[in-house]
């Protein structure tokens, strides 16, 4: 199943991206309107994009009425990105929903978070709401295997991973951040090996589902992060560079997949945690010898 | 619905301090004059949004300042190359005006020629930082030019339907003396089709997003 990243794409106006997906996933909905930060929100590094967004959206009430309905007009399955500043903010937007699978950004670098630990957001909302709850999580966790088990044991029904991760980039000229919130979230390629890390650990500590992000511009990126432990894979910065990702990611997903065996690419999930015997057998399955294995 | 291809470099032109890319046109079209494209720039993480500078048959060609890594990366294109172009996108200039003026600001000038050539050559007013950036006037035949320390705010004449595109502090000049002008603005941008919100601009005191509200807007729209 492939997804955009929250806060990576406007379904209303670009639908036919969006239909590109096997289900959209809102911008971050808090409760009050939010203008987002102040301009200079983006800032391209060597490797990646740093922004600072803000969570720029408009309010529940508004998305409620008016921006939901529309969105069930894609005729997609939709995907509630929920964000606030209290466990009791989250739960309420939580008891406001249906129909949908929500995802609790827990884990915004852009703005002050929520004074509660992850697991106790995840309780409260898990008190409101019986929909389908992932939480989305930081990859700056100390430890996010801890993290990710204990958002199990509070209710919630699926991982997220990753968000963003903090960064900072300086003008060449000035040596003054370049962002006017100076750092922001960190996220493109370099995201990729931060993300398959905390996949692969919270895969293992959980077993939950786990929609895998962070880095993914091909189908390879994509097939990596299943084989990790994710069961979807969402396309964030990608999506800037080319709309038409998610219709390339999706064919490379099969074709890479396929090239190594598999004949569906969901076949490989938490294959990287096989032992090599396993893998080597696995191998021995398809028609081709690879190399490596060749004595 | 949006349009990318890959496209053939043509030729990669100096204009003075500038280049001119001119690429094979393929399937894409021109656009309306103050739309923009997003332009693959080889080696980066994101692509680079320019307005279209001309668009002889066949082709489309662009006007930038190499002046940061992006607009060095498509500055070292050569006849042959091929890169990606998504576009046209945003809003370009409204052209049912009775009596366009265009005032351009350095690469601001970029759009200018393409808008010009549909308005039937009107009057154009130009202004450069040195006598080397403004060769690139040659691109619009007949033009006015002020070379600093002069201003093109000082050769603008009363009673026209102004068109502009040029750095921030030219265009909220031109807007304070012409309220009804048509400013082209630019901001840092991702992905140039409204998905990522990073060119936020503040329209009448809320932060909208100059790819889907503009480029072109409204002087008295800017606050």
């Amino acid at each position: 199943m492939l997804l955009n990243a929250s806060g990576c794409l406007d379904a209303l106006a670009t639908p036919e991206v969006a239909r590109a997906f096997d289900a959209f996933v809102t911008k971050t909905v808090t409760p009050l309107p939010r203008e987002g930060n102040d301009p200079t929100r983006i800032a391209e590094t060597d490797h990646g994009l740093l922004n600072s967004i803000g969570l720029q959206n408009p309010g529940r009430e508004r998305f409620l009425a008016v921006v939901l309905p529309q969105l069930r007009g894609l005729g997609l399955p939709i995907w509630v990105s929920v964000g606030g500043f209290s466990a009791d903010e989250y739960a309420e937007t939580c008891s406001r929903l249906s129909d949908v699978t929500i995802e609790l950004n827990l884990s915004c670098p852009n703005v002050d978070e929520a004074p509660e630990a992850a697991s106790e957001i995840v309780a409260a909302c898990r008190a409101e709401t019986p929909l389908p709850l992932y939480a989305k999580l930081s990859p700056a966790l100390p430890d996010i295997a801890d993290v990710a088990r204990a958002a199990q044991a509070a209710g919630a029904d699926g991982l997220s991973l990753v968000n963003t991760i903090r960064g900072l980039a300086l003008d060449d000229e000035t040596l003054r951040p370049r962002l006017a919130r100076g750092a922001g979230g960190y996220s493109g390629p370099a995201l990729k090996p931060i993300a398959l890390a905390a996949v692969y650990v919270c895969y293992r500590a959980t077993g939950l589902p786990i929609v895998g992000m962070g880095g993914v511009s091909t189908g390879r990126d994509a097939l990596e992060l299943i084989a990790a432990g994710a069961s979807a894979v969402a396309v964030g910065t990608a999506l800037f560079t080319d709309p038409g990702a998610p219709h390339r990611v999706r064919a490379d997903l099969y074709k890479a997949a396929a090239a190594l065996g598999f004949e569906d690419p969901l076949a490989a999930r938490g294959i990287a945690h096989a032992p090599a015997s396993q893998l080597a057998l696995s191998k021995r399955t398809t028609n081709k010898t690879p190399a490596y294995t060749a004595k | 619905m949006l349009s990318r291809g890959r496209h053939s470099v043509l030729a990669n032109e100096p204009v003075g301090p500038y280049r001119l890319l001119r690429v094979e046109r393929g399937r894409a079209e021109p656009g309306i004059p103050g739309q923009f494209f997003m332009l693959e720039a080889p080696g980066r993480v994101l692509p680079r949004p320019m307005s279209l500078c001309l668009a002889p048959p066949g082709e489309l060609d662009f006007l930038f300042e190499p002046v940061g890594r992006g607009t060095r990366a498509l500055a070292a294109l050569e006849a042959g190359d091929e890169l990606a172009i998504l576009g046209p996108l945003g809003n370009g200039f409204r052209l049912d005006v009775d009596r366009p003026l265009l005032v351009g600001g350095g690469i601001g000038m970029a759009p200018l020629p393409y808008l010009s050539e549909k308005l039937g050559g009107p009057p154009a007013v130009l202004g450069f930082r040195t006598a080397h950036h403004a060769e690139a006037a040659a691109l619009l035949p007949g033009s006015e030019v002020a070379v600093e320390p002069g201003l093109v705010t000082e050769l603008l004449p009363a009673g026209h339907d102004v068109l502009a595109c040029g750095p921030e502090r030219m265009l909220q000049a031109v807007g304070a003396l012409f309220p009804g002008a048509q400013l082209a603005w630019e901001a840092p941008m991702a992905c140039g089709y409204g998905a990522c919100y990073g060119c936020a601009v503040d329209l009448d005191g809320t932060y909208k997003r100059l790819c889907v509200e503009g480029p072109v807007l409204e002087a008295a729209a800017c606050s």
